[in-house]
Parts: structure tokens; C-alpha cells; sequence
């Protein structure tokens, strides 16, 4: 589904992905591990299309298409979805409006019919239910003062929504209590199917626990250093990353920002 | 790199939607001003001798006056010999009496702007009165409000049949002298619209005027003055378009409220004057002049305006809140974009014992444009216990435009207490890539940042000018992303 070659990206002239080589299949899961300010949510970014980013060098297919060429709407109504690490907030922009507007966008694209209001009430409220996160959160701004957690829950009923083809989730489960980590990780589980691939970045093996990978990859210094099993994420967990051979220095340069 | 800055850069085209010219044989006077030119168009309206009097009074006294060049806006120097100050559908006799008489291609003028003249089509509950270029072309609904007792008509009709109520109230709020622009209004003033309701009546239906400006050249001075009368309440609205033309034109209107003991107004106006081409290139001078007078006490005053249009605008809706207990209220959205200049705000001036007034700016630059706001609150000695709360919001769209507030406060009373918040914002480049990421066009995501920006004013203003202001901010922000 997903495949991409030998990708070079920088943001402001400073080179942070440094020749990403993944292949990704429909109905996998593959977990993305690694030290801070190695790179994951920039490699996250860029496939989403955030222009902030420079693509150097390299190619990314989304089952056979240049995703590179598309832009931002054009990659998500092809079925990207990036749950941010950090969503941001758009006050007096009801939550529910956003949706709507998003799951209405995507239903164009696909040649169907918009929904009216009554319909996706109904429906948002059914998937805010499955996140655990109570309706009255459809009628506040997006993220409008939403806490951690919450913004979480909210990135997850978002993609339950859109149904997306690949779903790229950035740290979503930092921040989240037990109970939260479980209902999201309910809705991770729930998205999973034969023709939808998840890309999930993630600092902690327990979340593995809930959300079993086919794969776990180690992004270093821009570059995929290490690949495997679940396994991986165990043995990372007991060892550090410093048994791969990371360079502190290394850590810490690209850490230190 | 940032993506809405690059994209909002490139922010060219706009489509103006109300910018045809209806053809239609007119009377027109020559450019020119002077007090013949008076004394006829007071003629042709059949003015009783005490409104030309007032007329002459006000242009003499204009003659004495300055143009202002404090705002915070440029233009060139205005030619007001090179105006024409009347304009009207040529038609055979006096005023229509009913639409039947008016002239279809103006009635098909109005349905083009979305504004049905005709019984069977007219918006739901609302009356109408229609003001093209320089007279009155039609007032729905008469009937039904005369039953309840309220007079809804044109000014000139007014100063015709109501000639008491008029001369008691005109000029009183907006005085002649009050400031140049307020003084050629007074001079000139073509039509405009009358409301009066009497004591302790409740307007039934929302009452409008749609103001349009057809004929090239012209400057329309419309004045509009409305009273309610002890313990009634009216809502009135306000819509505005003009033709695209390449040379700019003149619109100096003067709005008067007076609400007497335990009344309230509330004045709601969406201005979509043609605001120039996106090179800045014609688009209508808008210089109004709008002031309410609480002067009973428990009266009320809103002001909601959603200001997208014109290419100058320079405007204060304010209340003065004499009587006790009053509470004046402004409500703004201001969108500049391309090269529109805006310096908007309002005055406060609290001479009553605890008077309160609110007040909630919005403004939204975008494109090359320049934004303003402009606030006064001033308490009077007897303003004893007067409060007020300003809230003054900006949203730059791109980093080409500008966002000015300039808040003012006098006090000559301790106990009066004001409270004043400001921001400004821009679209982030982190909002748009989340619209975007979500499938949503950058239009689309722009315009729904901007409505989401605007929702504490957009909720003052009656349902159905709600949704049409959310449009308009769409139209107008057409173009805003590449
Ligand atoms: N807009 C930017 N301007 C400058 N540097 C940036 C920008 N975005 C990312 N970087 C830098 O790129 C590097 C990689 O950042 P990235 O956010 O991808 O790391 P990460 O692996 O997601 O880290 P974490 O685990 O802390 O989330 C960091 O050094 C970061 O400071
Ligand atoms: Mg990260």
C-alpha cells in the first residue's frame, strides 16, 4: 500500500530525514520506535504533506501513486490520516462543524452524497461514544481547551470517522491515562482491517500490549536503523536504545531543540 | 516553506457578486453642488418649506467645515463638485403606490440580490423597504405594521405625512455640524428610511432596507431615522450593494436612533458596497454616520454590523446612554481584503447613572488591506456606577495586512468601571494544515476559521442575516488562499 524509497527531508535547510526506506502492506500494523528528535513526526508530517518540509530526495507511492505530487486535501481524500502529536485548537469552530465538513469533503471526493446535519449528529455522537469522550466535547471548538488526553480521544474518533486507507497516529498514546490508553487503544484495534494499514508512533511498549504490530522499526538520526518484531519493542524496553549503537551525542544533538 | 503564508500570499482574485448595472432610464442631476441644487432636489421631492430651511442651514455650515484626515485611512482627495447628488428610476408620477407600479427591470434587480419585492415572494416576515440610488422604489408590508401602529416608509414620505414626528427628532442625535460628512448628508440627503413605534408596541416582523447604488457618478446620502416610542422594540436590518465600476463613489449616510423609556433597538447591518477590484481599483467611499440616543431610562441599543464591502470605510455606530439604567451595544465583524481600507469602531459616552455598554470588534485583514478599529468610552460626572466591556479581536489572514486598535477612555466619574480585552491572531499555518489534512479545501478551511472567529457577533444578528453574513464571508474571502 504504502512504500517509500530513499527519503531525504529537511525543514529549513537542516536535513532531518536522511533516507527512510519502509514498505507498508494493507492490514498491517507497523510501530515506529526511537529516541527524541529522531525524526518520527517529521517522516509523519511529510507524508501527510505538511509543507513546512522539503522533500530532498526519494519517492513515496500510496498503492502505486506518486503521493508526493499530491497536495495536502488531495493526499487525505486518497485515505492519509495523521493523528497529530500536538493537535491544535480552532476557537468558535464547533467540533462537530469541523467534522462534518471533513467526512463531507471526503464523500464528495468519493462521488457520494453530502450528509445533513441530523444524520452526522448521529453518527458523531455513536463514535464519540466509542472514544469515551462525551458529546457536549461535538459542540466545543476544536480542541478548544481540551485536555491532553482528551485532544487524543479526539484525534481517534476523527479517524474512526474518516475511515481512512492508512492511518499515521503520532504519540497518541503519550499522555493518556490507563483508562484512556485502553479506550484508545480500543479504537486503534477497532480501525484495524484487512485493507487498512496503520503506521503508529510510539515511546512505549505497553502500548504494543493493546495494539499488537507485525512490525516495530527504530528510527535513528533520521534513518530506519533496526527492524523486527513484536519482539523488538521488548528488547528495546529492556536494553535502551544505546544497544543499538546510537551515539549519545547523536540523541542529544538532534534532541536538543 | 510555511504553507497558508505562501498560499494566503498569492491571494488575488475575489468575485464581487452584485456588480451588474441595471439599465434603466433615470433622472439624473448634473454634477454639482451648490444651493440651487438643493433647493431643487428639495423640490422634487416636494419638501415643505421648514426641510429646505434645515437643508440650507446644514450646507452652509458644511461649507465651513473640513474634511477629517484622522483616520486611519487614504484616498484621494474627493471632488464634490464632480458628484451628482440625485438619481431616480424615471417613472410618471410621485412614488409607486403599490409594486405594480414599479418598474419591472427594478423589481428584477432586487430579485437578482436575493431581495423578492413582490408580495408572493418577499422574505418571511420581514418588511422591506427598498432604496435605489436616490429615492425609496418600494416599502412592503404596510398594512399589517400599520395595524399594529408602527410607521415604516421612506423618509421623504415621512417628512410628507409625519412632519411633527420628523422635525421633532431630525438632527437631534446627528447633529449639522457634528462632523463634514454628517454635514453633507444633512445638505443633501436623498432617502432613506423612517420608523416610528409607538408606546409599548412590539414591532411584529423585522424590518429592512435594502440600499443599492445603480447610477455611475452619484453619491447616495441616505438618512435614516427611527423612534421607539416608551417600552416598544423594533429590529431592523440593513443590506448594501452596489455595481462594479472603475471609478470610486460616494455613500454618506447618517442613521439617527432614539429610544425613549424602557425601548430597545436593535440596528443590524450587513455592508457589501462594491469594494474595488483586487488592484484597488474603484469600489464604493462608504463615510456613515450612525448614532443612537438612549435617552429614556431602561432603553436599550444594539449595533450588529457585519462589514465586508466598500473600498474606504470609515464608520462609528455609537449610543449615547442618557437616560438610567440604559445599555448600548456593538457588535462588529470587519473584513478588509485586496486594498479595502477600514477604520471602524464605535463611542460610548455614558451620561446616565448606571449605563452599561459592550462592546465586541472583530476585525479580519487579508490580502494588502489595512483594518482599524477605533473605540471611545467616555463617562460623564453623572455617570455613577457606569460600566463597560470592550473586547477587540484581530485575525490577520497572510503577513501583507494590517490590524490597528486604537482604544480611547475618558472618565470624569471614579465609579465607572472598564474593562478592556484585545488580541490578535492569524490563521496559523498549523490550523490550515489540520483543515487540510482532514480533506477540507483551503477556501473552505479558511472561511470556516474566520465564521469560527466571528461566532460571539454572528449570534447577535436574526437568524436568516446570519447565514447570509456566513456566505458573505466566503464570497468576500474568495481568493484568499492559492
Ligand atoms: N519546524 C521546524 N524547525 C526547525 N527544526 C525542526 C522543525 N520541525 C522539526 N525540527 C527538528 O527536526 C528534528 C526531528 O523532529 P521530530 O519532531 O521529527 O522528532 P521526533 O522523533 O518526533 O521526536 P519526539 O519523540 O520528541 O516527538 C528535531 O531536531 C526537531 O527540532
Ligand atoms: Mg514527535
Amino acid at each position: 500500500m504504502l512504500s517509500i524509497k530513499n527519503l531525504h527531508a529537511s525543514v529549513e535547510g537542516k536535513e532531518i530525514l536522511k533516507g527512510i526506506n519502509l514498505e507498508i502492506k494493507a492490514g498491517e500494523v507497523h510501530a515506529i520506535m526511537g529516541p527524541n528528535g529522531s525524526g518520527k513526526s517529521t517522516l509523519s508530517q511529510v507524508l501527510a504533506g505538511n509543507e513546512a518540509f522539503e522533500v530532498t530526495e526519494g519517492e513515496v507511492t500510496l498503492n502505486g501513486e506518486n503521493l508526493l505530487d499530491l497536495e495536502t486535501e488531495e493526499r487525505a481524500r486518497e485515505g492519509i490520516f495523521l493523528a497529530f502529536q500536538y493537535p491544535v485548537e480552532i476557537p468558535g469552530v464547533s467540533n462537530l462543524q469541523f467534522l462534518r465538513t471533513a467526512v463531507n469533503a471526503m464523500r464528495t471526493h468519493r462521488g457520494e452524497e453530502e450528509m445533513n446535519a441530523a444524520e452526522f449528529m448521529k453518527l458523531a455522537k455513536e463514535v464519540s461514544k466509542q472514544v469515551d469522550l462525551d458529546p457536549s466535547f461535538l459542540k466545543r471548538g476544536v480542541n478548544e481547551g481540551f485536555s491532553g488526553g482528551e485532544k487524543k480521544r479526539n484525534e481517534i474518533m476523527q479517524a474512526l470517522l474518516l475511515q481512512p486507507k492508512l492511518a499515521i497516529l503520532d504519540e497518541t498514546d503519550s499522555g493518556l491515562d490507563i483508562d484512556a490508553l485502553k479506550v484508545v487503544s480500543d479504537g486503534v484495534n477497532a480501525l484495524r482491517s484487512e485493507d487498512r494499514a496503520i503506521l503508529m508512533v510510539t515511546h512505549y511498549q505497553r502500548l504494543l500490549n493493546h495494539i499488537v504490530p507485525d512490525y516495530v522499526h527504530v528510527l535513528a538520526g533520521g534513518k530506519i536503523i533496526k527492524s523486527g518484531g513484536r519482539e523488538l519493542a521488548l528488547e528495546l524496553e529492556e536494553k535502551g536504545y544505546g544497544w543499538l549503537g546510537i551515539k549519545d551525542e547523536e540523541t542529544a544533538d538532534s534532541a536538543a531543540n | 516553506m510555511a504553507t497558508t503564508d505562501k498560499e494566503v500570499n498569492e491571494l488575488i482574485k475575489r468575485e464581487y457578486e452584485h456588480g451588474f448595472v441595471t439599465e434603466i432610464e433615470a433622472d439624473t442631476f448634473e454634477p454639482g453642488l451648490n444651493e440651487d441644487v438643493i433647493a431643487r432636489l428639495s423640490a422634487i421631492k416636494k419638501e415643505p418649506e421648514w426641510m429646505l430651511e434645515w437643508r440650507l442651514k446644514a450646507y452652509r455650515r458644511w461649507l465651513e467645515m473640513e474634511e477629517p484626515d484622522w483616520a486611519h485611512v487614504g484616498y484621494p482627495k474627493i471632488d464634490y463638485n464632480s458628484i451628482s447628488y440625485y438619481s431616480a428610476p424615471k417613472r410618471k408620477e410621485d412614488m409607486p403606490q403599490s409594486l405594480d407600479e414599479v418598474d419591472p427591470e427594478l423589481l428584477k434587480t432586487y430579485e437578482k440580490l436575493g431581495i423578492p419585492l413582490h408580495e408572493r415572494e418577499k422574505l418571511a416576515g420581514v418588511a422591506v423597504d427598498a432604496v435605489f440610488d436616490s429615492v425609496s422604489v418600494a416599502t412592503t408590508f404596510k398594512e399589517p405594521l400599520a395595524k399594529a401602529g408602527v410607521i415604516f416608509c421612506s423618509i421623504s414620505e415621512a417628512v410628507r405625512d409625519y412632519p411633527e414626528l420628523v422635525q421633532k427628532y431630525l438632527g437631534t442625535v446627528v447633529p449639522h455640524g457634528d462632523n463634514f460628512f454628517a454635514g453633507l448628508n444633512s445638505a443633501v440627503f436623498s432617502d432613506g428610511t423612517f420608523v416610528y413605534v409607538p408606546k409599548g408596541v412590539r414591532c411584529p416582523m423585522e424590518l429592512s432596507t435594502y440600499f443599492r447604488i445603480n447610477a455611475a457618478n452619484t453619491g447616495q446620502f441616505e438618512r435614516t431615522l427611527i423612534i421607539a416610542d416608551e417600552g416598544s422594540y423594533v429590529s431592523y436590518l440593513e443590506g448594501c450593494t452596489a455595481p462594479m465600476r472603475d471609478e470610486n463613489q460616494l455613500h454618506a449616510a447618517v442613521v439617527e436612533l432614539v429610544a425613549l423609556d424602557d425601548a430597545q433597538i436593535k440596528y443590524s447591518t450587513v455592508q457589501n458596497w462594491y469594494p474595488g477590484d483586487e488592484n484597488g481599483k474603484g469600489g464604493i467611499y462608504n463615510f456613515v454616520t450612525k448614532r443612537g440616543a438612549c435617552i429614556g431610562k431602561n432603553s436599550k441599543i444594539s449595533w450588529t454590523q457585519v462589514e465586508t464591502g466598500s473600498a474606504v470605510t470609515w464608520k462609528y455606530p455609537s449610543c449615547v446612554l442618557r437616560g438610567e439604567n440604559s445599555v448600548g451595544e456593538f457588535y462588529s465583524v470587519a473584513l478588509t481584503h485586496n486594498y479595502q481600507q477600514a477604520d471602524t469602531g464605535t463611542k460610548m459616552i455614558h451620561l446616565g447613572k448606571n449605563t452599561r455598554s459592550t462592546i465586541i470588534s472583530k476585525g479580519i485583514s487579508a490580502g494588502k488591506s489595512s483594518n482599524a478599529y477605533r473605540g471611545l468610552v467616555k463617562f460623564g460626572p453623572g455617570a455613577e456606577g457606569a460600566r463597560n466591556f470592550t473586547q477587540c479581536d484581530s485575525l490577520l489572514i497572510g503577513d501583507r495586512c494590517g490590524a490597528h486598535t486604537f482604544p480611547y477612555i475618558e472618565s470624569k466619574n471614579k465609579s465607572a468601571i472598564v474593562e478592556h480585552e484585545a488580541t490578535t491572531s492569524k490563521v496559523s499555518d498549523e490550523q490550515m494544515f489540520l483543515c487540510r489534512q482532514r480533506g477540507i479545501d483551503p477556501e473552505q478551511a479558511v472561511s470556516m476559521i474566520v465564521n469560527g472567529f466571528c461566532k460571539e457577533v454572528f449570534k447577535e444578528l436574526p437568524m436568516e442575516f446570519a447565514v447570509e453574513a456566513g456566505k458573505l464571508l466566503e464570497v468576500s474571502l474568495e481568493g484568499s488562499v492559492g
